[in-house]
C-alpha cells in the first residue's frame, strides 16, 4: 500500500512525537511513583508553561530553548509551593483528597490562563521552525529532532539524578517505604515536594520543546497529557525508562495507524494498547510487579 | 338653544383637546430633552472556545451601532439612538438561552449575532418564543432557517451554498487556468462540518472530471499532522483541499510546508486559518497563496475599506465577523426605520421585506426568503503578499487569482 520508505519514515516521526509524550509522562509517572497519586494539574501545568514561554518570546524575544534554564528552576518552585503549601495540608492524609485538590488546581489554571489570554489558539515563528534535516530520502523537522534530543537527555539526567544524589536515594526510599523513610530521618513532606517539582520541572522543558512546533491554547494540555497517562501506564507506573520507552512506542503506534487506518482513527491504536496493557501486563512493561 | 349648543360645543372642543394635546405633547417633551434609546441585543461567545471569533462580533457590533448613532439614530422614532446591551453566550448553547431570556427581559428590540451554529440555533429558537427578532451573523448549518421560525434572519450564506458555490467556484478558476488540476487530495476535521463538507466535495468534483485521490480525516485537536503529510507527499495531488479550524489549519500547512509538499493549489472552503489574518500575519510564508470560499467584505465598497482601516488603527486585527456583525447593525437600523416602531412583529415584517444594499459585503440588495438573505454569497480569496484579497466573483475581485501555483 504504502511505499517502505514512507512508513519508515512515519515510524521515525512517530518516535519524534513520542518523544514529547515520554517527556510529558515522566513528570507524571515520577509523582506518580513517589506520591501515589495522578496527577490532574498536569494538563493544566504544560498549558501554563507553554504560556510562559510565549510570553517570555513575545515581549523579551527570547529562543524557546534559551528559556529551559530559565523556566525550569521557576517551574521547580511552583510545583514545590504547590505540594508543599497547597496539596499537602489540603490533603489531610487522603488519597481522594489529592486526587479533588489537583482537578481543582487544573481548573483555576485553565480558567486563569483563560481570562488572561483568551481561548485563541497561538504559536510561535521561529528562524528553525520550518527548517529539516534531510537524511536520505527523509526529512525531519529540526525542532523534533531536538525535541527528541531534549527528551533523552532529560530522561537520562532524571535517571542519574535518582539513582546517584542523595535526594534522588530520598525519593527512591519514599516511594518504596513511607514510614521506613522517615523514621531514618528523611523527610518525608519535603521529598513529596522535591518530587512534585521535579514533575513539574519536566513540563517545562516540554513546553519548551513543543512551542517551536506545535500552538498553544488554555486547553492544549488536555491534548497531551491523556496520551501521557497511556504512557505512564504502558510503561509501568514510576518507572522512568518505563516513561521514555512507551512514549517512544505509543508515538509509533499512533503515527503507524493513522498511516494505515487514518488519523481519526489512528488514536484507536493508542487506546487498544492501553487496553491490552492493563489486561496482559497491568504492571506495564518496565513496572514493578505489584 | 344654537348658543347653548355651541357652547357646549366649544367646551367639549376644549377638554378633548387639552387632552388630546397634553398626550402628543408629552412625548415632545421628553424628545426635547434626551431622544428615547432602543435597546439592541449582541450575543457573542466571548469566552470559551469560540472566543476569538466572538470577539471581533463584538467589535463589529460596536462599530455598526456606532455608526447607527452617528448617522442621527432611528430618524422615523424620532432619531432614537441604538444602545448596545452585550451578553456572553460562552460559546455554550445553554448559556446562550439563558443569555437570551436575560436580553429579552431587559426589553431589547432585537438580538444580534451568535457565531457559532450551536451557538445561533439555541439563541434564536429561544428569541422566537417572545417573537424576538434575531438576525444570525456567521453560524452556516442549513438547519438555522430551515425550522419555520419567523423571528429568524441570516443576512450571510448557509453551508449548502458557501459548498455549492466553492465547488463552482473551483471549476471555474481551474477551468480559467488551462484546467491544470486534475487530482485531489481531501483532508478535513472527522466533525460534522469537516466530514460534511468532504463528502459532498467526494461526491460533486468526480462529476467535473477531477479524482480525489484520498480523502484525509483527523480529529480536533490533532497533535500531529506528519502522516498527513507523508500521505499527500506520496500521493502527489494536483490540489489540496482542507476544511478544518484555525489550529489543524495552521498546523498541517506548517507540516505541509517543512515536509516540502508541493501542490498547484491548497484550496479551502470555509476555513478557520485561510480567511484569519492572524494566521497571514504569524505564518506569512506558509499562508502564501491558500485560497479559500468564504464570507468576506467586498473590497470595492469604500465603507468596508474605512471600516476596516478604522479597525486597524486602533490595533485591531480585522476579520469578516466585523464585517458581517456591523452590516447586520445597519440591516437591523433600516428594518426598524422602516417598521416606525420597535415592536416585534413590525420589526420581523420590515425585515422580511428588506431590500437593504448598505452593508459592506458583496451581495447587493437583502431579499429574505424564509429567513435566508437570498442574495448572499461566498466569495474566493487568496492570501497575497501578507493580505487577504478576494479573487472571484471578478466584480468584486480586488487581486488576480494566482493559480496554478509553481512545484
Amino acid at each position: 500500500m504504502y511505499s517502505m520508505s514512507i512508513v519508515v519514515e512515519a515510524i521515525l516521526t512517530g518516535m519524534l512525537t513520542g518523544s514529547v509524550y515520554a517527556l510529558v509522562a515522566l513528570g507524571l509517572t515520577l509523582v506518580y511513583g513517589v506520591l501515589h497519586i495522578i496527577n490532574f494539574s498536569h494538563g493544566a501545568m504544560l498549558a501554563a508553561a507553554m504560556f510562559a514561554v510565549l510570553m517570555l518570546n513575545q515581549v523579551f524575544g527570547l529562543d524557546p530553548y534559551v528559556q529551559i534554564p530559565i523556566l525550569v528552576p521557576v517551574l521547580f518552585v511552583a510545583g514545590y509551593a504547590i505540594q508543599r503549601f497547597i496539596i499537602g495540608p489540603g490533603s489531610h492524609g487522603k488519597d481522594e483528597n489529592i486526587l479533588m485538590i489537583t482537578l481543582g488546581i487544573s481548573i483555576v489554571i485553565e480558567n486563569v490562563l483563560l481570562a488572561i489570554f483568551r481561548s485563541d489558539i497561538r504559536s510561535i515563528n521561529t528562524d528553525y521552525s520550518f527548517n529539516v534535516f534531510e537524511v536520505g530520502p527523509f526529512i525531519f523537522s529540526q525542532a523534533r529532532v531536538f525535541g527528541l534530543i531534549g527528551s533523552v537527555v532529560t530522561a537520562v539526567v532524571l535517571w542519574i539524578f535518582l539513582a546517584r544524589s542523595d535526594t534522588g536515594k530520598a525519593i527512591r526510599a519514599v516511594s518504596k517505604e513511607k514510614l521506613g523513610a522517615s523514621l531514618v530521618g528523611i523527610n518525608v513532606n519535603h521529598v513529596y515536594a522535591t518530587t512534585f517539582g521535579i514533575g513539574f520541572a519536566c513540563l517545562a522543558i516540554a513546553a519548551c520543546l513543543l512551542l517551536p512546533t506545535f500552538y498553544v491554547n488554555p486547553s492544549i494540555g488536555g491534548t497531551f497529557v491523556l496520551v501521557a497517562f497511556t504512557v505512564v501506564v504502558l510503561g509501568g507506573m514510576g518507572s522512568i525508562v518505563g516513561a521514555m520507552m512507551g512514549g517512544l512506542i505509543i508515538g509509533v503506534v499512533e503515527s503507524l495507524s493513522g498511516l494505515f487506518l487514518g488519523e481519526s482513527l489512528g488514536q484507536i491504536g493508542i487506546f487498544l494498547t492501553f487496553i491490552a496493557v492493563l489486561l496482559f501486563r497491568p504492571a506495564g512493561l518496565f513496572g514493578a510487579k505489584a | 338653544m344654537t348658543t347653548r349648543h355651541t357652547s357646549i360645543n366649544r367646551r367639549t372642543f376644549i377638554k378633548t383637546g387639552v387632552a388630546g394635546a397634553a398626550v402628543l405633547a408629552a412625548p415632545a417633551v421628553l424628545r426635547a430633552q434626551t431622544p428615547p434609546t432602543i435597546k439592541v441585543g449582541v450575543l457573542q461567545p466571548v469566552t470559551g472556545a469560540f472566543a476569538m471569533d466572538g470577539g471581533f462580533g463584538r467589535v463589529g457590533a460596536e462599530m455598526g451601532v456606532a455608526k447607527v448613532n452617528a448617522m442621527g439614530g432611528i430618524k422615523a422614532l424620532g432619531g432614537a439612538k441604538f444602545e448596545m446591551i452585550f451578553a456572553d453566550a460562552r460559546s455554550n448553547p445553554e448559556v446562550a438561552v439563558q443569555e437570551v431570556e436575560q436580553l429579552n427581559s431587559r426589553g431589547v428590540a432585537a438580538i444580534v449575532g451568535g457565531f457559532a451554529s450551536p451557538v445561533c440555533l439555541a439563541a434564536s429558537q429561544a428569541a422566537s418564543r417572545y417573537n424576538l427578532p434575531y438576525i444570525v451573523d456567521v453560524g452556516v448549518t442549513d438547519q438555522i432557517i430551515q425550522r419555520g421560525l419567523k423571528n429568524t434572519f441570516r443576512f450571510s450564506p448557509g453551508f449548502s451554498l458557501c459548498t455549492r458555490t466553492a465547488i463552482e467556484n473551483l471549476i471555474k478558476i481551474n477551468d480559467a487556468a488551462g484546467k491544470p488540476a486534475k487530482t485531489i487530495v481531501l483532508v478535513h476535521e472527522d466533525g460534522l462540518f469537516g466530514s460534511g463538507l468532504a463528502k459532498m466535495m467526494a461526491e460533486e468534483l468526480p462529476k467535473h472530471g477531477f479524482e480525489i485521490l484520498d480523502s484525509i480525516s483527523h480529529p480536533t485537536p490533532a497533535r500531529d499532522m506528519s502522516n498527513v503529510a507523508l500521505r499527500i507527499r506520496s500521493l502527489k495531488p494536483d490540489l489540496i483541499i482542507p476544511s478544518s479550524y484555525y489550529g489543524e489549519t495552521v498546523l498541517l500547512c506548517r507540516t505541509l510546508r517543512q515536509q516540502r509538499v508541493r501542490a498547484k493549489g491548497i484550496f479551502a472552503v470555509l476555513n478557520g486559518a485561510a480567511s484569519n489574518l492572524r494566521f497571514v500575519r504569524e505564518f506569512p510564508d506558509v499562508a502564501e497563496n491558500i485560497m479559500d470560499c468564504n464570507h468576506w467584505h467586498d473590497p470595492q465598497k469604500p465603507a468596508a475599506i474605512a471600516l476596516r482601516q478604522e479597525v486597524e488603527a486602533a490595533g485591531k486585527p480585522w476579520n469578516y465577523n466585523i464585517a458581517l456583525n456591523f452590516s447586520d447593525m445597519l440591516l437591523l437600523a433600516d428594518a426598524i426605520e422602516r417598521a416606525g416602531s420597535v415592536d416585534h412583529e413590525k420589526v420581523i415584517e420590515a425585515l422580511a421585506s428588506s431590500t437593504f444594499e448598505g452593508h459592506l459585503m458583496p451581495y447587493g440588495p437583502t431579499k429574505f426568503v424564509d429567513g435566508q438573505n437570498m442574495g448572499a454569497a461566498p466569495v474566493m480569496t487568496q492570501v497575497q503578499k501578507g493580505d487577504i484579497n478576494v479573487i472571484f466573483p471578478e466584480e468584486f475581485a480586488d487581486a488576480k487569482a494566482n493559480y496554478p501555483l509553481e512545484i
